[in-house]
């Protein structure tokens, strides 16, 4: 581009093409407010399979196995973070360092999800999730994602990412925390090593699609603004 | 603050007012705004060790992301700070194209120059001003948006971004415009040969 012809003449051209008939664009609103809306549409999801979820089950679960509240709360600020962060990353001018802001909650869920994983051997009697029930996890997960997911793209499509890959990588994480957080609804029986290697899997096909296919999708600006 | 930060400061409460208007669609407020660009983007690019003859490209490159974003700028932030990270953005990005470019392409300049050319010959004019007006006969029977696709992505040699941009469409269907056209031309001029 430009290195045929007199760069200045290019330039100008180039101005002139861009400002002739310019377009009114609505301004974004900050990236906290549109994470919230976000949020507020995963917050939604939560009260309507609250209302047909076990509630009973998973208030007996978390006062029987407290490290599981330590979970919960880690996958819960794990998407919360991570949503902040993808919009903070979805600016053209974001500093990278936005990436690391749901680290300390994804350390917290792992690490209380971990502590799942020897409970099937300090306490025998544990039950422990079977190749359906595993089977049913994954799909869950990977099934809320894909529509958290594409509905995370759209909105960060709305800006200019300069680094759509590690953007769309940490919109993966914040769907996947948010769709592990409302399997709680629907997982009455104690996290056990295989159950919790199918969560890390399915948060993992989550996270690996959003950076292939939605990076993708970030890097080529289909819409002309 | 000194006089220096101070005209800094004016500089870019004047160029925050520019794209503010432009925002609102003001296209005299968003010329002056892009030329004022040019110099900060140029300083960067030099600065980041981009050759002379590629300066201009992170110049458009800059241009052409400062348009599609110009939505993403809140204009109770500083104009010139946000502009910076753009410009250093994509002077990175160009200078690791051109770092891939150069691993492709060999350094053989006897090569280069005992290659013969084919087009040494005189006689090679006519034929190349008829196969010309063949082809700009051939374009001119196009549908006019595939007349457009190869007249701004072949003959003006533009960047799929900047054509998209410049006729409000897609790169994907100026791509599709594109191949068929060359779909079509070849049907027509194949003939010919």
């Amino acid at each position: 581009m430009g290195t045929s012809s007199n760069p200045d003449s290019v330039n100008e051209r180039l101005i002139h093409d861009l400002a002739t008939d310019l377009v009114p664009v609505r301004r974004l609103r900050p990236p906290s407010v549109r994470a919230l809306t976000w949020l507020a549409v995963v917050a939604a999801i939560a009260i309507m399979l609250a209302v047909i979820g076990d509630l009973s089950a998973l208030g007996h679960r978390l006062s029987a196995a407290p490290d599981m509240w330590l979970s919960v709360t880690g996958s819960t600020l794990t998407a919360i973070l991570a949503a902040i962060a993808a919009f903070q990353l979805s600016l053209p001018d974001a500093r990278r360092k936005w990436a690391l802001l749901p680290l300390p909650a994804a350390l917290l869920w792992i690490a209380a999800s971990g502590v799942g994983c020897l409970r099937t051997w300090f306490e025998p009697g544990t039950h422990a999730a079977n190749l359906s029930e595993a089977r049913d996890c994954l799909i869950f997960i990977v099934g809320l994602a894909v529509p958290l997911s594409a509905l995370l793209i759209i909105m960060l499509r709305r800006a200019y990412p300069l680094q759509p890959n590690l953007t769309a990588l940490i919109a993966g994480l914040a769907s996947a925390a948010a769709a592990a957080t409302l399997l709680n609804f629907f997982h009455p029986f104690d996290a056990a090593a295989t159950d919790l290697a199918v969560h890390v899997f399915a948060v993992a096909i989550v996270i690996g699609a959003n950076w292939g296919f939605n990076g993708r999708l970030l890097a080529t600006n289909f819409l002309t603004q | 603050m000194n006089a220096v930060d101070t005209q800094d400061a004016g500089t870019d409460l004047r160029r925050s007012a520019w794209m503010a208007a432009a925002q609102a669609g003001d296209g005299a407020a968003y010329q002056a705004l892009l030329r004022d660009c040019i110099p900060v983007i140029k300083s960067i690019a030099r600065r980041r060790g981009i050759a002379a003859d590629h300066v201009d490209d992170v110049v458009q490159e800059v241009l052409l992301t400062v348009h599609r974003a110009r939505q993403t700028y809140d204009p109770s932030r500083s104009f010139t700070a946000w502009l910076c990270v753009i410009a250093d953005r994509r002077t990175i990005d160009l200078l690791r194209r051109i770092r891939r470019q150069k691993l492709r392409e060999v350094h053989a300049p006897l090569a280069f120059e005992g290659h013969a050319d084919h087009n040494a010959d005189p006689a090679q004019g006519l034929v190349r001003a008829d196969a010309t007006s063949i082809v700009t006969l051939a374009i001119a029977g196009l549908p006019a948006r595939q007349q457009e696709a190869v007249r701004h992505l072949v003959l003006e040699e533009r960047l799929p971004a900047e054509v998209a941009v410049l006729t409000r469409r897609t790169k994907g269907s100026l791509k599709v415009s594109l191949h068929r056209a060359l779909r079509a031309l070849r049907d027509r001029i194949e003939p010919w040969e």
